[in-house]
């Protein structure tokens, strides 16, 4: 039996407006996420599924209920936690090798080993040649490419992904997939992978946790035996992939209106 | 992955085609347009102004003529002021204007950023900031002068007042626009509060610090010459009143010329520092024709 990397139980979240409105993101929502396991989330759109990524950094406490990460409660940012961002979060200022790097600089390495460290991760995600190049002069692919690189520097233990490829073209973000399992693969970190996209969440994740509509609950969850080391883009075509994906889309249908 | 193209964006574009050195070739027809249209405005204006007043359209007793400008500048260089050589009034109007404006701006942008980064802090001074912001810094003028006396200091200490308002009005809101996400980044990243103010905060903060710099040059400008009107020694602010005292219109109009060209010197400099500063900025491309 894995040990439990995350932790959630009975967790509530409620965002009070200035106004005094409340809107209850989440609710009495419960979930484990085990060492090494790469779990990926599906829900509707505002289901408090970024939310659940939040209260898991320790950004965004929660209202009531208990976070808890490898049996630690949740207090402050934990340094065993990467992120990968929705949106661009590169910093625009900075190049490809100093975007990087930044992350062991804040860490307290001296600049000349974070610089090193940086150019090994340069080359692991392809971008060689473009060290010194700014993020506007990167396609958007590449960007996630050096916000990949970013957060790997880190070693982090534990993953959220919030979205991080529904910004990029179909061709590109299959190719980004299969770059996140082999890089993922190395090390073997526990993830959490938000997504609206049921296809990425079955071609990458161990297990599939589907969320009702806000405020979100666990509607169901689905194993996923595929095996490992999957190609991203040929998974998609297997029997198994097709009939877990019409599932999970059943399940969604219902929370999903328009 | 466009790799080819992106190699090019980066560095200046070989021309290639036909095609390319056509656009480039319009690029330059029109800026060189541009410049003689420029130059074509001036002449005509200056010219039918000189033309005005020989006709006797124009009053040269308020509106003085161009040649007359001309004679008093060339007085100004050659002999002199009446209170010293033109060089040494310029000098001391541009030592309060810059001493103004450094002293301003650093003020301001340290105060925007403390001040962005704490919210107590800022909702608390949000509403004297409006009021300091609304009312006429100008009259501040008179105080200056009852406590610093007729020297440099209240000049500058003017000029500080008109700068620090804008520098720090813009770095408040830059911090304030600072993207949230890369903030969150850096503190996943392993930031502290000091590391994300010096290496996201400020860098994000900084279009909008150097985008008010190019004004408070002006207001620095404004303060010196405003100083100098209400009661100075020296300084070109000295000489407008001095000449307005005269009723020597040529004079203000003499002046006013000095104070331009200093003026599009700074906005020179200014432009050039910005580029430099904010390079990691995507470049503009700009369409030709409608």
């Amino acid at each position: 039996m894995k040990k439990a990397a995350i932790e959630l139980t009975n967790v509530s979240r409620k965002f009070i407006s200035p106004e005094g409105k409340v809107i209850l993101a989440l609710k009495d929502f419960s979930l484990t996420v085990n060492e090494g396991d790469f779990c990926a989330i599906v829900g509707p759109t505002g289901c408090g599924k970024s939310t659940t990524l939040g209260m898991i950094t320790g950004l965004n406490p929660p209202s009531s209920g208990s976070v808890k990460v490898f049996g630690k409660p949740v207090t402050g940012i934990d340094p065993n936690i990467g992120f990968v961002f929705q949106a661009d979060a590169v910093f625009p200022w900075k190049n490809v090798i100093d975007n990087i790097s930044i992350g062991p600089m804040f860490r307290g390495k001296d600049p000349k080993t974070a610089r090193e460290m940086a150019g090994e991760w340069v080359r692991r995600v392809g971008l060689s040649g473009f060290e010194y190049h700014f993020p506007h002069q990167l396609s958007g692919g590449m960007r996630k490419r050096v916000a990949l690189a970013q957060t790997f520097i880190n070693e982090p233990k534990i993953l959220l992904m919030d979205e991080p490829f529904s910004a990029l073209d179909v061709q590109t973000r299959a190719l980004m997939q299969d770059e996140l399992l082999g890089l993922w693969s190395e090390k073997k970190a526990s993830v959490v992978f938000v997504t609206h996209d049921i296809e990425e969440a079955i071609a990458l994740g161990d297990r599939v946790v589907v969320l009702s509509k806000g405020p979100g609950m666990v509607k169901s969850s689905y194993e996923i035996p595929l095996t490992r080391p999957r190609d991203v883009s040929e998974a998609r075509y297997s029997n198994e992939f097709i009939h877990l994906s019409k599932q999970i889309w059943s399940d969604l249908k219902d929370e999903v209106q328009i | 992955m466009n790799t080819a193209s992106l190699s090019n964006t980066a560095n200046k574009p070989e021309i290639v085609g036909e095609e390319e050195r056509k656009a480039i070739a319009k690029g330059v027809n029109h800026h060189r347009l541009v410049i003689f249209l420029r130059f074509a405005l001036a002449i005509v204006t200056l010219v039918s102004w000189e033309l005005a007043v020989n006709f006797g359209l124009i009053d040269p007793f308020f509106f003085s003529k161009p040649s007359a400008i001309y004679e008093q500048l060339a007085t100004w260089l050659t002999v002199g002021t009446a209170q010293g050589p033109l060089w040494n009034e310029l000098l001391v109007t541009m030592e309060e204007t810059v001493l103004g404006f450094l002293i301003g701006s650093l003020l301001g942008i340290f105060f925007g950023i403390a001040l962005g980064r704490n919210k107590l802090m800022a909702d608390v001074f949000s509403i004297y900031i409006k009021v300091a912001n609304a009312i006429p810094r100008v009259v501040l003028g008179s105080i200056f002068i009852i406590m610093f006396g007729l020297g440099m200091g209240s000049k500058v200490a003017l000029a500080v007042v008109m700068v620090f308002f804008v520098v720090f009005g813009n770095a408040f809101q830059g911090v304030r626009e600072a993207d949230k996400n890369l903030i969150a980044n850096a503190y996943i990243l392993g930031a502290n509060k000091r590391q994300v103010t010096f290496s996201v905060v400020f860098p994000s903060a900084l279009t909008w610090i150097l985008a008010s710099l190019h004004v408070s040059f002006g207001f620095a400008l404004v303060g010196a010459v405003v100083g100098e009107f209400l009661g100075a020694r020296h300084g070109i602010g000295l000489l407008i009143a001095t000449a307005q005292g005269t009723f020597n219109a040529a004079g203000v109009f003499a002046a006013m010329i000095v104070l331009a060209v200093v003026a599009l010197a700074a906005e020179y400099l200014l432009t050039a520092i910005e580029d430099k500063l904010l390079k990691w900025r995507p470049t503009q491309f700009v369409e030709q024709g409608m």
